[in-house]
């Protein structure tokens, strides 16, 4: 178990862009952590630095105050889960399994009841005899998680998008496997992932990081209700979140004159670049004028099985409105688009207000 | 129940030039060969049909029976030698960067040498007058003459076969090292495999089919091997650099015994057929577990 600090950590691969960008952050110990991205965001590299495969050009690492940063992989109480499984092809999967002790020097009666046991809690029991790399892709997932959690001194997981080359249909079941696996043996869990589906069902904390550092720390319900910039707000949720371009006007913010009341309750500082920020899910579609409703065009109507997706434009700007159920309605017929107060955010500068 | 299907004769047409050029470019050649290992001729326009007798002939001939086991234990050689020591070179290649280029070519430098050039190249570095390899063998102390001295002389081809040929063997493990993805290494530092359990659990077993190509190549042309031993010590002393295509060319031209040069060229023909059967059978089940 490792309380995991990043001391202003910074990551170059020469030239003069950050890979990643200089960062404090705190991973607690025990934590579900996913690190969510687009691809080249520097998650990979983040989670490399963590492992010690990467050596940081700036910044240390500690695990429980203990400094880690100039110690080789193997000296760190750290596994790593690739994107594709990684097993020795030679060796059956009991061997490899075993190799992570072997190569600590452990006696061999302390490795089979060690192995037997991480055997037994990744259901690989069955297949310890057989040669690993016949098997399928899942179960040689778990023997690379496997030879993780066979050191005791591990503390936490690096899952480098696991489930890449994972069928669908199974997906799943490792995905419960491995949160079946965090609350038995409390490990601190760090999974770098750009399928936020993925990282949304599996994490406590959402790690959304964006060019190089991080954009927001928070619960899924935190990143989904109340992102913290317009990056987060259009990465997090399908669709994204609408922005609404807007102007100040008075003491409120107005869309082309008409007022709408929003959640931030502090006056913007600066007013020249506003919009409102607010989730397809909570876009109302009326037939008559209110307060907090914009006259509005549909455009498009798409039902998406479960749910209809509704295409408006209001006064030459674009607004999605995710509906339950399938109203009809009719193209370019005009409507008033209804944003709700307390699900309304105000960005200022691409920043929300609080 | 059964429906004929269509013949269309002119689809011979499209066939017919590859017909023709393999007739001509192989098949009718062996079977000159064929014909000639059933006859006795003995002038242009003399020949007797001898049946099988060139072949028996052939099989037993005590010459050629050495000269079959000097040529397996000089590929053997070949292959023990250059193997590990291509693959050797192939990890201490280095992997990226103008380095490695320039490695590579250097690398592949006798390889681009003409076979004869290769053999005069050697035939000087040995001699004990005016050699490097000769003269400061001499200088230590060493009696070293190839020309002379059978071990000597069969030392030297089988050096000068390595350091032609080890260069491809280390290219090709290179490309095979090289595919091998970065994430293998990295979990076997998390691992905390050593350097030796990393080549023998992730390089060995990834090289493996590339290998079994080497194994392929380096063992068909060593055991044809014709023209560097011919430069350097045209077989001798005596016949102890005499391999199998020398010894045949003799027979054929030298000799112009063409009735057991015949039978001869087909039983070697059928040595490396069936040698070249069995390593791709080995290679094609070597796939076949990695599906």
């Amino acid at each position: 178990m490792a309380r995991i600090d990043l001391i202003d950590l910074a990551h170059t691969y020469g030239g003069d862009a950050w890979a990643l960008k200089p960062m404090t952050m705190r991973w607690e110990d025990g934590g579900a952590y996913a690190l969510l991205g687009p691809s080249g965001c520097g998650k990979s590299t983040l989670l490399n630095l963590i492992s010690g495969i990467r050596r940081p050009t700036r910044g240390r690492i500690r695990f429980d105050d203990r400094d880690v940063t100039d110690l080789p992989p193997e000296a760190r109480s750290i596994a790593q889960v690739f994107q594709f499984p990684i097993v020795y092809d030679t060796m059956t999967v009991f061997e490899n399994l075993a190799f992570p002790l072997r190569n600590r020097g452990w006696d061999r009666s302390a490795i089979r009841r060690r192995v037997q046991e991480i055997g037994e809690l990744l259901e690989l029991t069955p297949d310890l005899d057989r040669r690993a790399r016949g098997l399928s892709a899942e179960a040689q997932q778990k023997i690379s998680l496997g030879r993780g959690l066979v050191r005791p001194d591990v503390s936490a997981v690096l899952f480098d998008e696991p489930l890449t080359v994972i069928d669908p249909h199974v997906k799943w079941l490792l995905r419960r496997k491995l949160k079946q696996i965090h609350q038995q043996l409390r490990l601190s869990l760090i999974y770098v992932t750009h399928d936020q589906t993925e990282a949304l069902t599996f994490a406590d904390v959402v790690v959304v990081m964006n060019q190089g550092e991080i954009a927001q720390i928070g619960s899924p319900e935190a990143l989904f209700e109340a992102p913290q910039d317009r990056f987060v707000g259009d990465f997090i949720g399908s669709p994204g979140m609408n922005f609404i371009d807007c102007e100040w006007g008075d003491d409120a913010p107005r869309v082309d004159g008409v007022p709408v009341r929003t959640s931030a309750r502090d006056v913007p500082a600066n007013r020249t670049t506003l919009a409102l920020g607010i989730r397809p899910e909570y876009v109302g579609v009326r037939d008559a004028p209110g307060p907090n409703r914009l006259p509005a065009t549909i455009l498009s109507v798409r039902d998406q099985g479960l749910t209809t997706l509704v295409e408006l434009e209001v006064r030459g700007r674009r607004l999605r409105a995710k509906l339950p159920a399938a109203p009809a309605m009719a193209t370019s017929s005009q409507v008033y688009a209804e944003l709700p107060a307390e699900r309304c955010g105000l960005y200022a500068q691409g920043r929300r207000q609080p | 129940m059964s429906t004929r299907k269509p013949v269309n004769p002119r689809g011979w047409w499209f066939v017919a030039p590859v017909l023709v050029s393999v007739a001509f470019s192989a098949i009718i050649p062996l079977m000159t060969v064929v014909n000639y290992s059933v006859q006795d001729i003995l002038g242009p326009s003399q020949r007797v049909f001898v049946g099988m007798e060139w072949f028996k002939e052939v099989l037993r001939d005590p010459d050629l029976h050495a000269t079959l086991l000097r040529q397996i234990v000089f590929s053997l050689a070949v292959l023990a030698l250059e193997l590990p020591l291509g693959v050797g070179v192939a990890l201490l290649l280095p992997a990226q960067g103008w380095r490695s280029s320039l490695a590579l070519v250097i690398c592949a430098l006798p390889l681009l040498i003409p076979f004869n050039v290769v053999g005069t190249i050697w035939q000087i570095f040995g001699r004990t007058d005016i050699g490097l390899l000769g003269h400061t063998l001499v200088l230590l102390g060493i009696d070293y003459n190839y020309a002379q001295n059978p071990l000597d002389a069969w030392l030297t081809v089988l050096l000068m076969d390595v350091w032609h040929w080890t260069a491809l063997v280390a290219l090709l493990a290179f490309a095979a090292l090289r595919a091998i993805p970065q994430a293998y290494y990295h979990a076997a530092a998390i691992d905390g495999a050593s350097r030796w359990a990393v080549f023998r659990h992730i390089e060995l077993p990834k090289m493996r089919p590339v290998l079994l190509i080497a194994v392929l190549l380096r063992f068909m042309d060593s055991f044809m091997i014709y023209t560097e031993p011919f430069v350097l010590t045209g077989g001798g002393p005596g016949t102890a650099t005499t391999f199998l295509s020398q010894s045949l060319t003799q027979k054929a031209v030298g000799q112009f015994d063409l009735g057991p040069a015949a039978a001869f060229s087909l039983v070697y023909f059928l040595v490396i057929l069936l040698v070249c059967f069995v390593l791709n059978n080995a290679m094609r089940d070597a796939g076949k577990e990695d599906a």
